[in-house]
């Protein structure tokens, strides 16, 4: 049986990376973003290790109705790298015809704050989603502490702009 | 005790509560909730039935769960994956919240509480329902007046424990009532059910959850607190609460009483559904198990169990009636594949490898049958980052002095477990919490004279105030004397730095009594305490080696605060001077997280990471660090 995870009103996403970048966070930003877009919204991480500088992994899964927390190997749409490292050591969870998405070297460069990483990742990362702007820069609002949600808005631009507001995630699938 | 009304319906015919009119949750719960921004509620209309969704971890919708149920006071002592259950539930002004020194003060704050009518909830890791069992073993006897849920956060996986014991089994040796949600929205439904069948049928509730509900996030449709009509004063019932023989003779009877009439309960209660589909195979399933056996086999037959103790024998045999193949599918322990197997049913279920460790979709296609696994991409799998201390830990210090010092050293429970990884591998054995001075005891107390002196037990604040002292009395009344090191970092660091009541602060962040060390190690029968700071390792080293070297019972209190307490600098970031660097690499042997080694073999201090607190100039021999 073929599988068309798109077709299914589903989208998997898995974030890998290192304790300190971020990652939950982001992809706290990724599912509040898709709960105010109407979907239903699983979330997956592991607590305690991760601020100790160990791996660190998250699933954001949303769609019309989602059961499992956690993806299955060989079935996520889109496999965000923070750290390339990472991304490698998890590729078996991309499905066939997925998307390996790793930030491009000298994106710390644009930033205001080196911090904001996450974020300009998750403007890359936007692109490729059927989620308006406003909802995104909402949920960013929502979870990062107010003093710096201009930096973290900024990175999230310059992230966007890298992306290529054209790409089309359903047709790539 | 006076219920209110909306408080008194029956427990079978589903979850009224939360179909009621969702009042102002008030100022600190909108705070909590805020209002989604796109989600705005009809304005004018008061009899709106509640709309917004809320993102939740299973932790936080447990929370919501205990302040909807209208609970009064909550206990606990943090332990991943359980920890966040109080923090959440501490926002809330209504509900009195408290970290206890350990599990089994918690279960008895709660138990005490629960006694004069109000409605506690008690929340732990599995290892945690160890401590707290004496009580809780005998709470199923006395039973409750107000309502009393206890929350055990499994962790399967052992993503942060020492074990992976399965905790439904406590619920069968308790015979208490168990409850096991899939998702946070079914966490928030379930504790509010858990008080009513704990107040309805005087028992305690199990509420298992495991790694997966307690860290997933998904959608809770948050209710109003109910308003619970009843006093709270303690009224004399010793046969009830004076567990002497005799008395609890007639309790027994009581509890294998109750638990006939809680099977009948679990044929009816709606958290153990049947979702009739393809009766060639029928899946029996609860807790997260369930999300991924709908994900791989969304169009077989389930049977989920909601509440999975006491069993309901006959859904299960009417249920296995309907199908062609009966699956059972947990993790861990084959809990329900045993009690089915009892009713005389064919059951098929995992192989006996699967019982280590978590599920997962992939694993559960691999147990059910005519599943072809998913085409992967490879990927290499293997190696992953350990954790390790962070830069500047205060324990760092301690662990290169006693590895320096080839002493033998009994471990514990929290951070200072990762100075057994090398570079450091100064920690020799962890077992559960307050462990080391009990383990280096014995020890001591086999060996010869001349290793006896390399025997030295490190453990945390926060763990020899949950379960050490113990030890160190032993030491000291059984004259057995050694070194015990505690390391002060005036938090629960591990778990997401929690105060307890060493750090002279409360849950709910008012200031309160503080221990004092010193005068508590002394009336333990400690000889000497002496206070070290570890990132002096000159006077570190010579104060463990003048314990070592003593006859009696030697404490040093190693403080300094965990670098993630305020996250301020300790110092500027420190320089390796390449010219005077003679490679030796001794700096390298501290496991510093923010020192590498360059191409050219010389290390490197990367000046983001580095905490400033000197340790690498102090090993340096050449003073090459500065």
């Amino acid at each position: 049986m073929k599988r068309n995870r798109a077709k299914e009103g589903k989208v998997d996403i898995f974030l890998a990376g290192i304790g300190g970048q971020g990652i939950l966070l982001a992809s706290e930003i990724i599912a509040q973003a898709a709960l105010s877009a109407g979907y239903d919204v699983k979330k997956s991480e592991v607590h305690g290790m991760s601020q100790r500088g160990g791996s660190v992994t998250s699933c954001v899964r949303f769609g019309n109705k989602v059961h499992s927390p956690l993806i299955e190997k060989g079935s996520a749409d889109i496999l965000v790298a923070f750290a390339s490292e990472e991304g490698r050591r998890h590729r078996g969870y991309l499905r066939k015809g997925g998307l390996f998405l790793q930030a491009p070297a000298n994106i710390g460069d644009s930033l205001e704050h080196p911090r904001t990483y996450n974020i300009a990742i998750i403007g890359i990362l936007s692109t490729y989603l059927d989620i308006p702007v406003r909802l995104w820069t909402d949920a960013i609002a929502a979870d990062v502490p107010p003093g710096s949600f201009e930096a973290n808005k900024h990175a999230f631009f310059v992230g966007r702009e890298r992306g290529g507001a054209n790409h089309d995630f359903r047709r790539k699938t | 005790m006076q219920i209110n009304g909306s408080e008194n319906r029956p427990l079978v015919g589903g979850f009224k509560a939360d179909a009621r009119p969702c009042r102002e949750p008030g100022a600190l719960a909108a705070r909590l909730y805020p209002a989604p921004v796109n989600n705005q509620q009809p304005q004018g209309k008061l009899m709106v039935r509640s709309t917004e969704r809320k993102l939740l971890s299973g932790n936080e919708a447990v929370a919501r769960g205990a302040y909807e149920a209208g609970v009064q006071l909550a206990a606990a002592y943090p332990g991943t994956p359980s920890t966040e259950i109080l923090e959440s539930l501490a926002q809330y002004d209504e509900v009195d919240c408290q970290w206890c020194p350990n599990e089994k003060v918690a279960i008895e704050v709660a138990t005490g509480a629960s006694m004069c009518g109000a409605r506690t909830l008690v929340a732990m890791k599995h290892v945690g329902l160890n401590v707290a069992s004496d009580a809780f073993m005998t709470l199923s006897y006395t039973g409750v007046k107000g309502g009393l849920v206890v929350v055990s956060a499994d962790d399967p996986g052992m993503h942060s424990s020492q074990n992976e014991q399965d905790n439904r089994n406590y619920a069968k040796f308790a015979k208490v009532p168990l409850l096991e949600p899939s998702d946070s929205d079914e966490a928030r439904r379930f504790v509010r059910y858990a008080f009513r069948v704990s107040e309805k049928y005087d028992t305690p509730v199990l509420l298992r959850l495991t790694t997966r509900i307690s860290h997933s996030k998904s959608v809770v449709r948050p209710a109003a607190r109910v308003r619970l009509k009843r006093e709270i004063s303690f009224v004399k019932d010793p046969a009830k609460y004076v567990m002497v023989p005799a008395n609890a003779r007639l309790r027994h009877r009581l509890v294998e009483k109750r638990l006939v009439t809680l099977g009948a309960f679990s044929e009816k209660t709606p958290l153990n559904r049947i979702e009739p589909g393809d009766r060639r195979i029928g899946i029996i399933t609860s807790g997260v198990s369930y999300q991924y056996c709908k994900e791989v086999a969304p169009d077989a037959s389930y049977l989920k169990l909601g509440m999975p103790h006491p069993l309901p024998a006959k859904k299960i045999q009417q249920f296995s009636r309907s199908v062609k193949r009966l699956f059972v599918v947990e993790e861990l322990d084959p809990f329900l594949e045993e009690q089915i197997g009892a009713l005389g049913l064919k059951v098929e279920a995992k192989a006996p490898e699967f019982r280590c460790g978590e599920l997962n979709p992939e694993l559960v296609r691999e147990i059910l049958p005519g599943k072809k696994p998913l085409r992967k991409l490879p990927g290499a799998e293997s190696g992953g980052r350990p954790p390790v201390m962070c830069a500047g830990c205060p324990h760092r210090g301690v662990f290169y002095v006693l590895a320096k010092l080839k002493l033998n050293v009994t471990g514990d429970i929290g951070c200072y477990t990762l100075g057994a990884l090398p570079p450091l591998r100064s920690l020799d054995t962890c077992i559960c919490m307050g462990s080391a001075i009990g383990n280096a005891a014995g020890m001591r107390r086999v060996v010869a004279p001349e290793e006896r002196k390399r025997v030295v037990a490190v453990i945390g604040d926060s763990t020899f105030l949950h379960a050490g002292m113990p030890g160190l009395m032993d030491m000291a009344y059984n004259q057995t004397n050694g070194t015990v090191i505690i390391l002060d970092n005036a938090t629960t660091a591990m778990t997401g730095r929690q105060d307890h009541p060493g750090t002279g602060m409360t849950l709910k962040k008012t200031k309160t009594k503080k221990i004092d060390y010193r005068k508590l190690c002394l009336a333990l029968g400690a000889d000497t305490v002496e206070v070290v700071d570890p990132y002096d390792l000159e006077s570190t080293t010579a104060a463990i080696r003048r314990a070592t070297e003593s006859e009696g019972l030697s404490v040093i209190v190693s403080r300094r605060k965990c670098v993630l307490l305020d996250r301020k600098r300790h110092a500027p970031a420190l320089k390796v001077d390449a010219e005077k660097c003679t490679r030796c690499k001794l700096c390298l042997k501290l496991g510093c997280p923010a020192m590498r080694l360059t191409e050219e073999r010389i290390p490197e201090i990367d000046p983001l990471l580095c905490n400033g607190c000197g340790l690498c100039g102090q090993v340096c021999p050449v003073e090459a660090i500065y």
